[in-house]
């Protein structure tokens, strides 16, 4: 195929117009104010060397670290003719660099990358599934069918779920703030408000005050969609929305062997479109669970998610083919860089249920809470124990 | 100045700049746009508004975020002692009580009352609250700052402005779109060799391969905080300092050194001498 040549000015104008609108396409917020820019930028490097071009719109147009990924593949399709590169299917079992963020290969539909790790690899295969006697029984093989999520988001009944979830998270909000603000019966003396009136009165008979005032912690929420949780993933998915429904700065995941972030997905005003995009995540929903290799991923690949202001929220039955180890180091990882963990268990629910198996016990002295959630009733309830925390 | 002089001059003040980067300041000068460095800690991002400050010959004007950080501490802050005084000994009234005298400037008012125009490095942007990202914005983009008693202060320069974020918080859509984006990934194998000969010539080119080589391998390995380019120039100096001529000499006086390049407890046990020798032998 012939390389496409820099054309003369106007020609140029309209080609980066297109180029413009292929970004957008692939997911690059730009408009007609980056084309000007991107128009001025050219006129300062040597745009008639590829290489220099590339970089230039490159640095100019790129937001974020997986946008800078991405881009290279993006110019090559457009200027190039290269067509689209489906990187995330390339490199899907390659060890790349650690704390590669994913979101390329989510938006594709591709395969979610591995947690980075060689030794991931044997137990992602493995599963549980419910054996024929309703007992869980460890199986060998993810389930990779995709299911499709749009009947597990369009029922007037999930609304109850969403509801207790938004409960949930303004339960939580209350959190001191190391800024202040002006209040009446703060601590510290608000010195300019006070000079302002000693102008006027000469003696500072006002001594106006500031306080910390309460900020709102920030729900990082992690649900499991193995095959043992199918029959919770309807309520839970619905829990999901209203917790980023009530919490703008909320973010959601959903793990089984993989973790991907759906926080964008759920978002989505769009509900079909929300549904489509999810289940084009959902490769391998209902197959096994590796939480511990989930959560080192959130670790490693979503740091940014998680500060010294997260609850992170993992909706989970603790029924996991990872090692209970791993398990344990990676909520200890976790526990350093959140504020507080709270695990929701439905088998917490369950009469006579004691979080014996392996994976519970080793992952319990890492939680902060380790509350029931089987029914809608018992997540409703939550309220007051979330206020506590 | 054009990219490659620019490049040339980076380098002439010790900083090995790759060419998308060298491209990124060029833009960010040309352009009068800020420039926004993301990555992980230690591959330079800080240093790089020190090697440009040095180029430019001006200032550099540098503004710690964290959480918390408000316009008293960024932008400007009226002196109140010295006003409580001013109220006592002269019955100020309130045009002398609120003016230049009486007014302490924090970095981002002195960034744009200056001369020359400085570079003002705005660190770790994602440690500081939306409410300061959103002044920064303001600010940004129309270098004025408004301070109620006084009026509007209009930048005399504009100063180039370079932020960086590790990844701690996510930055509004409307600061990524004001600013040039650069991701800084820790340097590959030449760059790295390149950097640590412009630091420290005085390294022999045998060990420098082995020290960057073995930085290298460990950046592969499982680590909570991977080593970044200043552990490794530290770890350089304090190898050169014990005057270690080959890694493979000396595995108790190495492992001793490896406080420069492993930072937390759990790292220190994730690398045991065993698995240190065996790095030290695969590149030695």
């Amino acid at each position: 195929m012939r390389a496409t040549r820099f054309p003369e000015r106007a020609r140029l104008a309209r080609r980066m117009a297109g180029f413009m609108a292929h970004l957008r396409l692939n997911g690059i917020a730009v408009g007609p104010t980056e084309t000007e820019a991107a128009l001025a930028a050219l006129t300062h490097v040597e745009a008639l060397d590829p290489e220099d071009a590339r970089r230039a719109l490159k640095v100019l147009l790129a937001g974020d670290a997986e946008q800078w990924r991405g881009f290279d593949g993006l110019f090559d399709a457009y200027w190039f003719n290269a067509g689209r590169i489906r990187q995330g299917q390339a490199h899907a079992h390659v060890r790349t660099q650690s704390a590669r963020p994913t979101l390329w290969t989510q938006h594709l539909g591709g395969p979610a990358e591995e947690t980075g790790s060689d030794d991931a690899t044997p137990g992602a295969g493995e599963g549980e599934a419910e054996g024929s006697d309703g007992r869980l029984i460890a199986t060998r093989t993810a389930n990779l069918s995709k299911r499709d999520l749009r009947d597990l988001m369009d029922e007037v009944s999930l609304r109850e779920a969403e509801h207790a979830a938004r409960a949930l998270a303004r339960a939580i909000r209350d959190r001191r703030s190391r800024r202040l603000k002006r209040s009446a019966n703060g601590r510290v003396i608000d010195l300019r408000r006070t000079l302002r009136g000693m102008v006027a009165q000469g003696e500072p008979f006002d001594l106006p005050r500031r306080t910390r005032p309460t900020r709102p912690l920030r729900i990082v929420a992690l649900c499991d969609v193995s095959g043992s949780m199918t029959v919770y993933a309807r309520v839970f998915l619905a829990f999901l929305k209203g917790l980023l429904d009530a919490d703008t700065s909320a973010d959601a995941y959903l793990f089984h062997t993989r973790l991907m972030r759906v926080t964008q997905a759920l978002r989505d005003h769009d509900s079909l479109r929300a549904a489509t995009r999810l289940s084009l995540m959902a490769e391998g929903f209902g197959g096994g669970t590796d939480i511990g290799g989930a959560l080192t991923t959130l670790v490693e690949q979503h740091r940014h998610a998680l500060t010294g202001r997260t609850l992170v929220l993992i909706l989970s039955d603790g029924y996991c083919t990872g090692s209970p180890e791993r398990l344990a180091a990676a909520l200890e990882r976790l526990g350093k860089k959140t504020r507080r963990i709270v695990w929701l268990n439905p088998l917490m629910g369950w009469r006579d249920y004691a979080p014996v198996n392996a994976a519970m016990t080793a992952a319990l002295p890492h939680l902060d809470a380790h509350l029931p959630a089987n029914t809608l009733d018992a997540l409703a309830q939550l309220e007051p124990e979330f206020a506590r925390l | 100045m054009n990219r490659a002089e620019l490049k040339r001059a980076l380098s002439g003040v010790g900083y090995v700049a790759d060419e998308t980067l060298a491209m990124a300041l060029h833009l960010a000068l040309a352009l009068g746009r800020p420039l926004l460095l993301e990555g992980p800690a230690g591959v330079g991002k800080t240093e790089i508004a020190r090697a440009l400050s040095e180029v430019l010959k001006t200032r550099l004007i540098r503004l710690q975020c964290y959480e918390g950080l408000d316009a008293a501490h960024a932008i400007y802050e009226w002196n109140y002692q010295r006003q409580l005084l001013a109220i006592r000994a002269e019955a100020a009234t309130e045009e002398t009580l609120f003016s230049e005298k009486y007014l302490l400037r924090r970095p981002l008012l002195e960034a744009i009352s200056q001369e020359v125009a400085p570079v003002l490095l705005i660190d770790e942007i994602d440690r500081a609250d939306m409410e300061f990202e959103a002044y920064l914005l303001e600010i940004l983009s129309e270098y004025q700052i408004t301070i109620p008693e006084m009026g509007t202060v209009t930048a005399t320069t504009r100063p180039v402005v370079i932020l960086t974020a590790n990844g701690t918080r996510d930055l509004s859509d409307a600061l990524r779109r004001r600013c040039l984006y650069v991701y800084v990934d820790f340097p590959d194998r030449e760059t790295e060799r390149a950097i640590l000969q412009s630091r420290a010539p005085g390294i022999e080119a045998r060990l420098a391969r082995q020290i960057v080589g073995v930085v290298q391998a460990l950046r592969r390995e499982e680590l909570e905080k991977q080593p970044g380019v200043a552990e490794m120039l530290d770890w350089a100096a304090a190898l050169s300092g014990l005057g270690v001529n080959d890694l493979s000499d000396d595995p108790a006086a190495l492992q001793a050194t490896l406080v420069c390049l492993l930072k937390t407890a759990a790292d220190r046990d994730a690398c045991p001498t065993e698995v240190f020798a065996r790095i030290v032998g695969k590149v030695a």
